[in-house]
């Protein structure tokens, strides 16, 4: 007889999804999947829609990084009014853009490392649930706490004053921008009183950096064993191999470092990623034509970008990032909870990001649009938070939008969290008399570490919990853990 | 004899030239009383009732009164004509298809303004839900049927040299909706469809191509609430 689990909701994740694992008459566990159960269908209801609307209606998909979807959806629209591909703008558009970008990847990442997953870390996988969460970090670290909610107040202030408020702005629009930073403006984020201030992120950036090394140091078996496998990686790089999470040409590696992915144009990237549909998910599984269904699945988010760049254009990231790929002998790292420490060296580029942009005099010029030459047709790239976002439009010559295709993070992080759930399922559950909720928190700690946003993915409504089920050989459920 | 009339507004004494619309008197006096469908200087069209007041214990519509001496008190801000107008504005908002979060007036909308000046959280009438087909084949404008609260202002205002208007009302009572001449759409100008856009007072007539352009912040009701203009004129 074997047996099901189910884990629903799975906590602090973004969006509502559940987790099934099935168990043979040995108890070992026979299968395991990742079910995103919910389905919004933004792609369908934006058509008719006129096409400046988008990157408006578009970024409602999520209340966590909307803009990711604002600036990915303004990016293909770029194309679509003749403003070029990512480096067509004004300097005042393209900056006032990546300044927003990387504010919002300030305040995520440190949502993320913070709010959600450092529970986990600082509190003992297995602690009580009761306090294994943010507030049980605020009593327990009143000071990392502190710290992390000022990094994510900081981030969003940097989206207010770029796109005009913290969450579901507008300042992207097709061609450009619609403001400019003000002299007070600039001067309140870039030498504002503490902790506000550019040089104080940094600061608290490199300390989180330094916080997870220590961490790695004292609990290795734990962090390198968790979940390890190997994938190919995927991320938009700059020309020159940089990392550039606003802008850049496709690069896939694969598990060995190789280049399966050269630097294209993602103007085509549909020539390149293909999406199959499962049966039992709402949410597709993106891979690499090319390689194939088998062996074209990637992973994306900031252990893919850390292992597909050739360097970071910043010193204190570029440092860690030195540090980050000896690990692994300069080899792709694998290594799922590492997805952690690279999350938070890109914090730390944020900042140094940040603070370049806000020392830009461009900032504060009034050249804010362009446009040229209309298209019927864009796609927009951007590395969000979680890994690759890909937008897709067509208009027709009424300028309302006939397609629209949106790739997101979570759902070409598909399958490789499917993998790790997989792999940790089998680690700690197989063979055991009785499946406890610590065992049932790794569960979620394996997806937990790729940040997923299931609401995003399936378009859904954005309702966090996921739940995880357990089915014996029979078909019938016996256990259902709704943590 | 002379034509100037003095009346009071909720108490507030006033002066107007006898036979100027309540509305418009209102106005100069710094009484804001709340319009969708008028437009000063143009014939009234009373169609949206939101500008409901009460002259000698009777309800009018002020954009329709010419004030003469009878006016006497008038009322205007008491708690049951703010229920009445809040009423008006729900019934708007459930008869069309209203998305505020996505719609490029937010801001700069007036439905939406009088939504927030009179607190409203959820209407107290279903919502219709009616189907209504976009209009985009103008050059220059996009309309967006769902929107449109029938004010008629793009019908009267929005005319050619000859006099012709681009706009129009299609069908009847539930069927009703704004259509737009396709042959003199076709070839509007900048500027005419830039004054219809600002001129309809929700989302409905989108200028074609500059949607967003605006920050938020320096949109009309970012920073003071709808009718604000009016009452500090005289304060």
């Amino acid at each position: 007889m074997t047996k099901k689990i189910t884990i629903e909701p799975v906590t602090r994740v973004e969006g509502h999804g559940k987790v099934t694992i099935k168990l043979d008459k040995d108890k070992n566990v026979a299968q395991t999947r990742l079910h995103i159960v919910e389905f919004r269908g933004f792609e369908r209801f934006v058509q008719g829609r006129p096409y400046w609307e988008a990157p408006v209606l578009v970024q409602r998909l999520c209340g966590i990084c909307p803009v990711s979807h604002h600036l990915a959806a303004a990016k293909a629209l770029d194309v679509i009014v003749g403003a070029g591909t990512g480096d067509g703008l004004t300097p005042t558009g393209e900056k006032m853009r990546r300044l927003m970008h990387y504010g919002q990847i300030f305040q995520s990442h440190a949502l993320h490392f913070f709010h959600l997953a450092s529970p986990d870390f600082l509190l003992g996988y297995d602690a009580d649930p009761a306090i294994r969460n943010v507030v049980g970090v605020a009593l327990n670290y009143p000071e990392l706490a502190t710290q992390g909610v000022m990094m994510r107040k900081y981030g969003q202030e940097i989206i207010s004053h770029t796109a005009g408020k913290k969450i579901h702005g507008t300042g992207a629009i097709p061609g450009g921008i619609n403001k400019n930073l003000t002299t007070e403006e600039r001067d309140l984020l870039l030498k504002g009183d503490d902790p506000l201030n550019a040089d104080k992120m940094i600061e608290w950036a490199q300390g989180a950096v330094d916080f997870f090394k220590d961490y790695y140091l004292k609990n290795r078996d734990f962090i390198d064993n968790f979940a390890y496998f190997p994938s190919n990686h995927f991320s938009i790089v700059r020309k020159d191999g940089a990392m550039d999470l606003y802008h850049g040409v496709m690069r896939a590696v694969d598990a060995e470092g190789n280049k399966v992915l050269n630097d294209v144009d993602y103007q085509e990237y549909y020539k390149y990623i293909e999406e199959e549909v499962r049966d039992w998910s709402y949410m597709k599984f993106p891979y690499i034509k090319e390689l194939g269904k088998d062996k074209g699945w990637y992973r994306v988010g900031p252990l893919a970008r850390l292992n597909c760049c050739d360097f970071i254009p910043t010193p204190k990231a570029q440092k860690e990032f030195e540090a980050f790929r000896a690990h692994t002998n300069g080899k792709p790292n694998n290594y799922c909870l590492h997805t952690h420490w690279a999350r938070l060296i890109e914090l730390l580029h944020a900042g140094e990001m940040i603070k370049e942009l806000l020392q830009d005099p461009d900032l504060l010029k009034d050249d804010l649009v362009v446009k040229g030459q209309k298209t019927n047709e864009g796609v927009g790239l951007i590395e969000a938070p979680r890994g690759t976002l890909f937008h897709h439009y067509k208009i027709n010559e009424d300028d309302q939008i006939t397609m629209a295709n949106l790739i997101v993070s979570t759902t070409n992080n598909n399958e490789p969290m499917n993998r790790s759930v997989n792999f940790v399922a089998k680690k700690m559950m197989s063979g055991q008399e009785v499946i406890t909720e610590p065992m049932k928190n790794a569960v979620e700690i394996a997806i937990r570490a790729y940040d997923p946003c299931l609401s995003c993915a399936t378009h859904a409504l954005g309702k966090m919990p996921l739940d995880i089920q357990l089915v014996g050989a029979d078909g019938k459920e016996i256990d259902h853990y709704r943590s | 004899m002379s034509d100037t009339i003095k009346f009071t507004i909720d108490g507030k004494e006033c002066t107007g030239k006898k036979g100027q619309l309540l509305v418009d008197v209102a106005a100069e006096n710094g009484v804001y009383i709340p319009v969708l469908c008028h437009w000063k200087g143009v014939k009234p069209a009373g169609s949206c009732r939101i500008c409901t007041v009460k002259v000698n214990n009777r309800y009018v519509t002020a954009c329709t009164l010419p004030i003469d001496e009878n006016c006497g008190d008038i009322e205007n801000n008491t708690p049951e004509l703010q229920d009445i107008r809040k009423a008006i504005v729900e019934m708007l908002f459930v008869e069309g298809n209203h998305f505020c979060p996505a719609c490029e007036k937010s801001g700069d909308c007036d439905l939406q303004g009088l939504g927030y000046k009179y607190q409203m959280m959820v209407p107290r009438f279903p919502y219709a839900f009616e189907r209504r087909e976009l209009d985009a084949k103008s050059p220059k404008i996009f309309l967006e049927k769902n929107r449109c609260i029938f004010c008629k202002r793009c019908i009267r205002m929005i005319k050619d040299e000859k006099g012709r208007s681009y706009f129009a009302f299609k069908g009847r009572g539930k069927t009703l909706e704004i259509s737009m001449d396709e042959k003199l759409a076709a070839n509007i100008s900048d500027e005419l469809a830039q004054e219809a856009m600002d001129i309809c007072p929700v989302g409905a007539i989108l200028k074609k191509e500059v949607g967003f352009v605006n920050p938020i912040g320096k949109r009309k009701y970012d920073n003071e609430p709808i009718g604000s203009d009016i009452e500090k004129s005289q304060q």
